[in-house]
């Protein structure tokens, strides 16, 4: 049956779901019930949806978000995006070659008018931000409507199963993001004074101060006096040869896929980017039994969390630092992926290509805000505020935070007399987003006796839990309160309290009291459907991945208070046992370099700018060339930017081509955004269900 | 100061192909746009649909003239303008609509236009699906038809390069100087620029313009709203006119609206608001989508379905009486203007292209001077314009 579930995860719980049987393409398969329909046929290994009605590229999973329509398919005979409709008992999809067919409809279509909605708040996006805003606006009794796209509030905390990092005070360091997510959830959605309206999209805040939303598949207009912009970010796509492959896409439609849906997209992955976003794909990846082939960052470093890093190299995952993407490679699917070294102007070095077996590659190359939601309610008078990544892009730690902070702002519009925001609060909020700082050495512990914490925490990052957590209050934090480099000072009880708590699986413990010669070393460990238990012999290895040795397991178990992280007890010499901090589980085999030649249909020369029109590189190369520089011109003669997503896509790629025919920023224009933020059926402009 | 024989104020629907004109016939040509590049004002919002099927002889010879230059272009110059003779259609539902239309189609036959009355059920033929109920029959005038705005603006554009013509983009007009009536003078925020003859193609912006070199020029924007759907296999032939106007309380009423499938199969429609709203604003308004929807749905019901990929707001620079205002004005002959299109400056474009470049080398045909009759800048503005 379907064969690309996950059956086993160490985090997520697996949930026996009733099956529902559906049709693709006249062949019967089975569905989990309510299960989304994308989701539903990569469970059943189906990938390619169809091909683009002009460039015959795969159709297939991109955003996994409703942005765009790279994933329509025709459900019921109707054209859908499949990543936003859920399978329905012997539904009958299929897949769509060049243009569907508008289906014939019988009788007279239903007409009934909009519902109009006053409301004094309208917070867009239920993620960390919009939710703690919305726990103040209860608290201060102001009338407010959330509205988020998904059916599960939470945004994108709902994917996270790694624990957070930040302050425990702030933004409940140390639980998992899913858990915060739920647990967040869960007060808004009993609170008085906010009405939670799930599966609504905002479509746009219109120039007579109405916001139209899609409700659960009914459009209403809403006017709120204010409006809180917490829609969040979205992913920045990147130009190379064959990146309209299927098989190519986003770590968000990734996470979407993997820990929202237990569906297993890929066998072997391949990561671009080595910032926090591709690091924890990667780690998810493992965690859900997905080979993790490899992962590339064009900078000298990668901008993620060092810890954060640290858990990929230590697993076993080789990063490629100053390497980019030459090319996906496949002709319809990708078959694998060819990187390079770049020059200090992230220029491709040639000679020093690479290929790797994959059949997914993950573009993770940054964030933008979702900003669109703030520029149309400044155009149309409302007043208008913004948190978390749809102002400025950060952990989720911060988007908490910042929403707490503009919460209250917003209250104060309303209620001048309520409580002050202290000013120390904007001091934290700036912590809370800060970059990671410079690596640092840490000084090895010379301890040979009792048990005590190793900290391979080697960078300022915004994160304090195990410093809190302790309940000997023997680790505390070197310079700021949040962000210092955490150190051990004395009185360890061996509770492993900070061991469990640390986000970044940074903290062993090492206890020399019962074997002098041969300690125990305590470690965490959380991708345990790579089973490890007592007897077996791990390679072990230090922060950075170097092998340390091969050592007997003692024992692997999570504890009532270890929250699903199995604490993996090694039997080390003492000449290692502080350094190490992990053991490998993938093996070099994954990663191991192509050699053979990848034959010519599977090298695609086209690096493409809009995916949903077919516009490559070179059109609007030769474009910009004759003096194009208005984004609106170029859109209007290659048709860039005028598909489904709405250049949610191609605008930053346009801008890269713009810098590389080195355009004065002063003669680029960009697109004009206009409605809508997402297509919508004529029908339900028509019908408000009344 | 640079001098050029003309100076193009305005690079839209009428700006670029006159611009066009006038550098085929060697030229020294100029254009000045306030915004980025060609078509960035009211020509991108246009839906594209042309017709020669007008009442009158000024936009039917207008229309027929620019017909034959979009149905061509890719034959002549090559590049695909997106043109298909997809035809219009104004269907009746009631005995008046249809003696009106009836009445019309008399007027348009003597100007030799080639628009037929078709069966309820030769209708449904073309348009399958539409409402049957009251169908009386409709108007069909195949040799109508639709291009992209964008495309063709464009292609006019980049033609006109290759013939020499100049652009000033990002540019606003300040001031006009027509004291010396052979030399006039434009100065704008970036540079002073003379001309022999100088055209007024300023669109929404034509009283403003007018006003600069001392003449009241009636044209007054108001807005109308255009959205456009995903593309689907085609599924009808011609542009849908409906002439009905609607009561709804709930969005406002309305007048006409219309919608066709252009080449790419998306479909793109447009109403007109029972009471205009005069002005520049191009923020989009919540009354549209609902308000066009019911009625959409109501005609075509296979429409719920189809997806609105985007919307928005553009103007119509109307005229008194909504024909163009089109000539020499009398105070200085080598102040040209060409305005007032009332939302059909792209139809109108090409054609009025060729007609402005033989009014500034005064080669004006016996019909050339009948057609300016019909849009004659002083003209009695009492009768009203009953085809829109």
């Amino acid at each position: 049956m379907t064969k690309n579930r996950i059956e086993q995860h160490p985090v997520l719980p697996i949930v026996g779901k009733e099956e529902v049987s559906f049709y693709w393409n006249k062949e019967k398969l089975f569905a989990k019930k309510d299960e989304i329909i994308s989701s539903a046929l990569f469970a059943n290994g189906i990938k390619v949806f169809g091909h683009n009605h002009k460039d015959d590229s795969a159709r297939g999973i991109f955003c996994a978000n409703g942005q765009c329509a790279k994933c329509t398919v025709i459900a019921n005979g109707i054209p859908v995006k499949a990543c936003m409709v859920e399978v329905q008992e012997n539904m009958f999809i299929e897949r769509v070659e060049g243009l569907p067919t508008l289906p014939d409809v019988e009788g007279q279509a239903q007409i009934s008018d909009i519902e109009n909605i006053e409301t004094d708040v309208l917070i867009i996006g239920g993620g960390p931000a919009g939710l703690s805003a919305s726990i103040q606006l209860n608290e201060n009794k102001i009338k407010t409507i959330l509205i988020d796209d998904k059916n599960k509030l939470g945004g994108k905390l709902v994917l996270q199963t790694h624990k957070f990092f930040g302050s425990v005070e702030d933004s409940y360091a140390g639980m998992r993001g899913m858990d915060i997510g739920s647990m967040l959830a869960d007060e808004v959605k009993q609170s008085e004074y906010v009405e939670v309206w799930r599966s609504s999209t905002a479509l746009y805040v219109f120039n007579d101060k109405k916001v139209g939303i899609l409700k659960d598949g009914v459009y209403k207009l809403v006017t709120p006096k204010i409006i809180l912009n917490a829609a969040g970010a979205r992913e920045k796509f990147l130009r190379f040869k064959g990146n309209s492959l299927s098989g190519v896409y986003g770590a968000g439609a990734f996470q979407t896929l993997v820990n929202r849906d237990l569906v297993k997209p890929s066998e072997n992955l391949f990561i671009i980017g080595g910032g926090n976003v591709g690091i924890i794909a990667g780690y998810h990846a493992l965690q859900a039994g997905i080979n993790v082939v490899g992962l590339a960052e064009a900078a000298p470093k990668c901008g993620g969390y060092k810890v954060h890093e640290d858990k990929l190299t230590r697993l076993g995952v080789p990063i490629y630092t100053s390497h980019s993407i030459v090319s996906a490679n496949g002709s319809d699917s990708v078959k694998s992926v060819t990187i390079a070294k770049v020059d200090e102007n992230f220029n491709i070095i040639e000679g020093t290509e690479k290929t790797y077996e994959c059949d997914t590659v993950l573009i993770a190359v940054g964030l933008e805000s979702v900003a669109e939601f703030t520029d149309e309610a400044k155009s149309a008078g409302i007043k208008v505020f913004a948190a978390g990544d749809a102002s400025e892009i950060a952990e989720a730690s911060s988007a908490m935070f910042n929403g707490k902070i503009a919460g209250i702002k917003i209250v104060k519009e309303f209620l001048p007399e309520a409580k002050e925001i202290p000013e120390a609060w904007y001091t934290k909020a700036d912590i809370l987003k800060s970059h990671p700082g410079e690596l640092q050495e840490i000084e090895t512990s010379t301890l040979e006796e009792g048990i005590f914490p190793v900290l391979h925490c080697k960078q300022e990052i915004p994160c304090n839990p195990c410093s809190t957590v302790c309940p000997e209050g023997a680790i505390f934090m070197d310079g700021d309160p949040i962000k210092g480099l955490p150190k051990y000072s004395k009185g360890c009880e061996g509770c492993l309290k900070c061991l469990t708590i640390c986000p970044g699986l940074a903290i062993t413990l090492v206890d020399f009291r019962k074997d002098k010669e041969n300690p125990t070393v305590f470690l965490p460990y959380e991708v345990y459907n790579y089973s490890i238990q007592k007897g077996d012999k791990a390679t072990c290895v230090d922060v950075d991945g170097n092998e340390l040795g091969f050592f007997e397991v003692l024992g692997a178990k999570a504890t009532k208070d270890s929250d699903r992280t199995q604490i993996v007890r090694i039997k080390a010499s003492k000449e290692v046992a502080k350094k190490i901090v992990g053991f490998k589980i993938q093996t070099k085999k994954v990663s191991e370099q192509l050699f053979e030649k990848i034959p010519h249909d599977h090298i695609q020369d086209n690096e493409v700018i809009c995916l949903c029109e077919g516009v490559t590189a070179g059109e609007i190369r030769e474009l910009v060339r004759t003096g194009a520089t208005d984004m609106n011109q170029i859109k209007a003669v290659t048709r860039a930017g005028m598909g489904p997503c709405g250049y949610k896509t191609c605008e930053n790629l346009i801008k890269q081509i713009f810098f590389a025919e080195k355009i004065a920023q002063e003669d680029m224009v960009l697109n004009i955004r206009r409605p809508l933020y997402v297509e919508v059926p004529l029908g339900k402009f028509a019908n408000g269900g009344q | 100061m640079k001098t050029f024989d003309v100076i193009i104020i305005g690079a839209g629907s009428v700006g670029v192909p006159t611009a066009l004109s006038l550098a085929q016939k060697k030229l020294k040509v100029l254009v000045i746009d306030s915004l980025a590049s060609p078509g960035q004002g009211q020509n991108k919002k246009a839906i594209g649909g042309i017709r020669a099927t007008h009442s009158d002889k000024g936009k039917i010879a207008t229309s027929l003239k620019s017909i034959e230059i979009f149905s061509t272009w890719k034959e002549v110059y090559g590049d695909d303008i997106g043109w298909i003779a997809n035809g219009y259609s104004f269907p009746a539902y009631s005995e008046k609509d249809e003696k009106m239309l009836k009445d019309l189609m008399k007027v348009q036959k003597s100007f030799n236009l080639n628009i037929k009355w078709l069966s309820k059920e030769e209708y449904l033929e073309i348009v399958p699906g539409i409402n049957q109920e009251n169908l009386r029959g409709s108007t069909y005038s195949p040799d109508d038809g639709s291009a992209s705005p964008l495309l063709a603006i464009n292609a006019f554009y980049f033609k006109s390069l290759e013939f020499g013509a100049q652009y000033k983009f990002n540019e606003q007009v300040l001031s006009i100087d027509t004291s010396k009536s052979d030399e006039i003078k434009i100065k704008t925020d970036k540079g002073e620029y003379s001309a022999n003859k100088v055209i007024n193609a300023a669109g929404i912006y034509a009283k403003e313009i007018g006003k600069m070199a001392g003449f009241d020029i009636p044209v007054i924007p108001d807005s109308h709203e255009g959205a456009i759907t995903e593309p689907v296999q085609r599924f009808f032939g011609p542009m849908v006119v409906d002439l009905r106007p609607c009561e709804d309380p709930a969005t406002e009423d309305s007048a006409n609206y219309y919608f066709y499938q252009n080449n790419e199969g998306q479909v793109i429609f447009c109403i007109t608001p029972k009471n205009l709203i005069y002005g520049t604003n191009s923020e989009s308004t919540s009354v549209f989508l609902p308000q066009v929807a019911k009625r959409m749905v109501s005609l075509f019901p296979k429409l719920v379905n189809l997806k609105v990929r985007r919307t928005w707001r553009g103007q119509y620079p109307m005229s008194p009486d909504g024909f163009p205002l089109v000539g020499a004005h009398k105070g200085n002959p080598n102040f040209i203007s060409a305005v007032g299109m009332c939302g059909q400056g792209y139809m109108l474009g090409p054609g009025l292209g060729e007609l402005l470049s033989r009014i500034v080398t005064e080669q004006l045909t016996a019909e050339d001077h009948d057609v300016l009759n019909n849009f004659d800048l002083e003209r009695d503005f009492s009768s009203v314009e009953k085809f829109k």
